[in-house]
């Protein structure tokens, strides 16, 4: 049996800070029509498997899988839900292909984080009730203690992390889709606007609302059905202790352990080398030079000096976060690992636009769950089949 | 019981273990709020509705006609923008007589919920509503049903803007 998998195709509705004119199920209708044709498939007849990822405290709904079937073509066909990340659910999808068992899976993610109106509430909810609650932080508190301690270590300043913001608020103004860009000349930011120092709420991505849904195939049928299919060469996933107390604040050990899964199912042994550009998480700015640590491109001696010569910038060495990341598009919240696997597909076609990578051939789009998890998931794609 | 079971006996925490502290629990309120958009469809329903109309949607490919409308058919997966008026009578699909109320208090009078199949939609597409002036044990499946309106000036937008469905 064949084992190859590949995105065939994607299709999205947004990015914006509200979007009153459509419910969230109309939303999802708009981002899976659009998938479905640049798929060339019939939801109807051809898909034979659905994934929805939602949870529950972000909808105001429990239970909330009964909301998704209808508006992706789901209805009386075999769907499920995952609360996780999206790129938790791509995994899902993924790896019912590599069963055999499905031959073309959707999977489909969204935001309506403007209806949501104590988002705060909700993240502090993800709090440990007893330990941690009742000392009532704001939750980005958590953002603040692992930025504390990646800057020790790293020698980096507050300042070369607004010069993250600066380069994906940057790169957003060449992504149509994006909905926070900004021009470097404008982008001097103000250094004292702390939320849980040595975090700025500059340095924080802005909530979103938007839908995507992506559609992948078994290889025999992907090469029929996609002219450019964008193949999954390696996926891995890893959480580290939920609790505060128990964590290496240093470093990300998940996205590392994540990242050597996918690396070793693709046979990258040095990611430098191996790939041409980089979807990660920036929902902190920090973050993103963190995960670039993770994931082998930088190390805590290394990293200072690549963000200040720009290594990260689409003439960079690694171009990192080239669709604007959550910084500059917005942030989705569970959806964001979607948005940033739209990215890395339209590059590797090389339907990008303004923003095109040359001839990029390998991809890694990494996402997170957020403050205060570590939950993280890692997928690798590739335009070249072998 | 038989032999293989071993009998636990059970001491039920009294209140008052919980008020003199010799129990330690943490407690929690979660202060979520919620705004939802209703979109284009459900929007032309509610706007409807301030009306004193059932608005409904018809799908191009299968001509069916939902209730409530729908910007897509989630059975041909066609785009769906004719939205049209239909009647404010109907048909009770099924219905049920509910004697404890939504926050657990047994009630003599049921609450009569009911699935109506509204007149000029298609077979069996009905909205969920309350049946009422009827005795619960006269209301039967294929009843004819009626809409009875809040007045025009108190009406909001909303599904409440019927009271209930009577017998027509
Ligand atoms: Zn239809």
């Amino acid at each position: 049996m064949n084992k190859d998998v590949a995105i065939v195709g994607v299709g999205w509705e947004g990015f914006h800070p509200t979007s009153v004119d459509y419910s969230y199920k109309e939303l999802i209708y708009q981002a899976a029509n659009k998938a479905y044709h640049d798929a060339n498939v019939d939801p109807r007849k051809d898909i034979e498997s659905f994934i929805s990822v939602a949870e529950d405290f972000f909808e105001g709904t429990s239970i909330f899988d009964e909301y998704t079937p209808d508006q992706l073509g789901a209805v009386l066909k075999p769907m499920h839900t995952i609360s996780g990340e999206a790129l938790h659910g791509l995994i899902s999808a993924y790896l019912m292909i590599r069963s055999g068992l499905f031959k073309i899976v959707a999977i489909e993610a969204h935001s309506k984080a403007s209806n949501i109106k104590s988002i705060t509430e909700v993240t502090r909810y993800a709090l440990d009730p007893i330990l941690q609650r009742p000392l009532n932080f704001h939750p980005d508190f958590v953002a603040g203690l692992e930025m504390q301690r990646f800057l020790h270590q790293s020698q980096c300043s507050i300042s070369d992390c607004s010069m993250i913001v600066q380069k994906n608020r940057y790169n957003a103004l060449s992504n149509p889709s994006a909905a926070y860009p900004m021009s470097l000349a404008e982008t001097k930011l103000s250094e004292d606007d702390f939320l849980a120092y040595p975090l700025l709420e500059s340095h924080i991505a802005k909530p979103v609302d938007g839908a995507i849904v992506i559609v992948l195939a078994n290889g025999d049928v992907a090469k029929d059905i996609s002219s450019q299919p964008i193949w999954i060469k390696g996926v891995g996933w890893c959480n580290d202790s939920y609790a505060l107390e128990y964590r290496n604040w240093g470093e990300l050990s998940y996205v590392q352990k994540a990242a050597k899964m996918a690396y070793s199912q693709s046979q990258i042994t040095n990611p430098i080398e191996g790939i041409d550009f980089a979807e990660i998480d920036d929902s902190y700015a920090y973050r993103e030079a963190m995960t670039l640590i993770a994931l082998g491109f930088a190390d805590n001696t290394t990293i200072r000096g690549l963000i200040r010569e720009g290594a990260f910038y689409p003439d960079g060495k690694l171009p990192v976060n080239v669709s604007g990341g959550s910084l500059g598009v917005g942030y989705l919240f569970d959806a964001s690992g979607a948005q940033k696997t739209v990215e890395a597909v339209l590059q590797l076609r090389g339907i990008a636009g303004a923003r095109q990578l040359s001839q990029p051939s390998t991809a890694i789009v990494e996402s997170w769950r957020g403050v205060p998890t570590t939950s993280s998931a890692v997928v690798i794609l590739s335009n070249q089949r072998e | 019981m038989n032999a293989k079971n071993r009998y636990y006996p059970i001491n039920s925490l009294p209140e008052s273990a919980f008020q003199d502290g010799s129990i330690l629990f943490s407690f929690d309120t979660f202060n979520t709020r919620y705004a939802w958009d209703c979109g284009v469809a459900i929007g032309e329903y509610l706007a409807g509705l301030r009306e004193g109309k059932i608005i409904g949607s018809t799908c191009p490919k299968c001509h069916r006609t939902m209730v409530p409308p729908r910007l897509f058919c989630e059975w041909c997966y066609q785009p769906v923008h004719h939205f049209l008026p239909l009647l404010d009578t109907g048909t009770i699909l099924t219905f049920s007589l509910c004697y404890v109320s939504w926050d657990v208090q047994r009630i003599t009078e049921p609450e009569i919920p009911a699935v109506i199949a509204i007149d000029g939609a298609s077979k069996n597409h009905g909205i969920l509503h309350k049946i009422g002036e009827i005795e619960p044990e006269k209301v039967h499946i294929g009843m004819r049903v009626r809409a009875l309106w809040k007045a025009p000036e108190d009406r909001t937008g909303d599904i409440t803007d019927i009271l209930y469905f009577k017998p027509e």
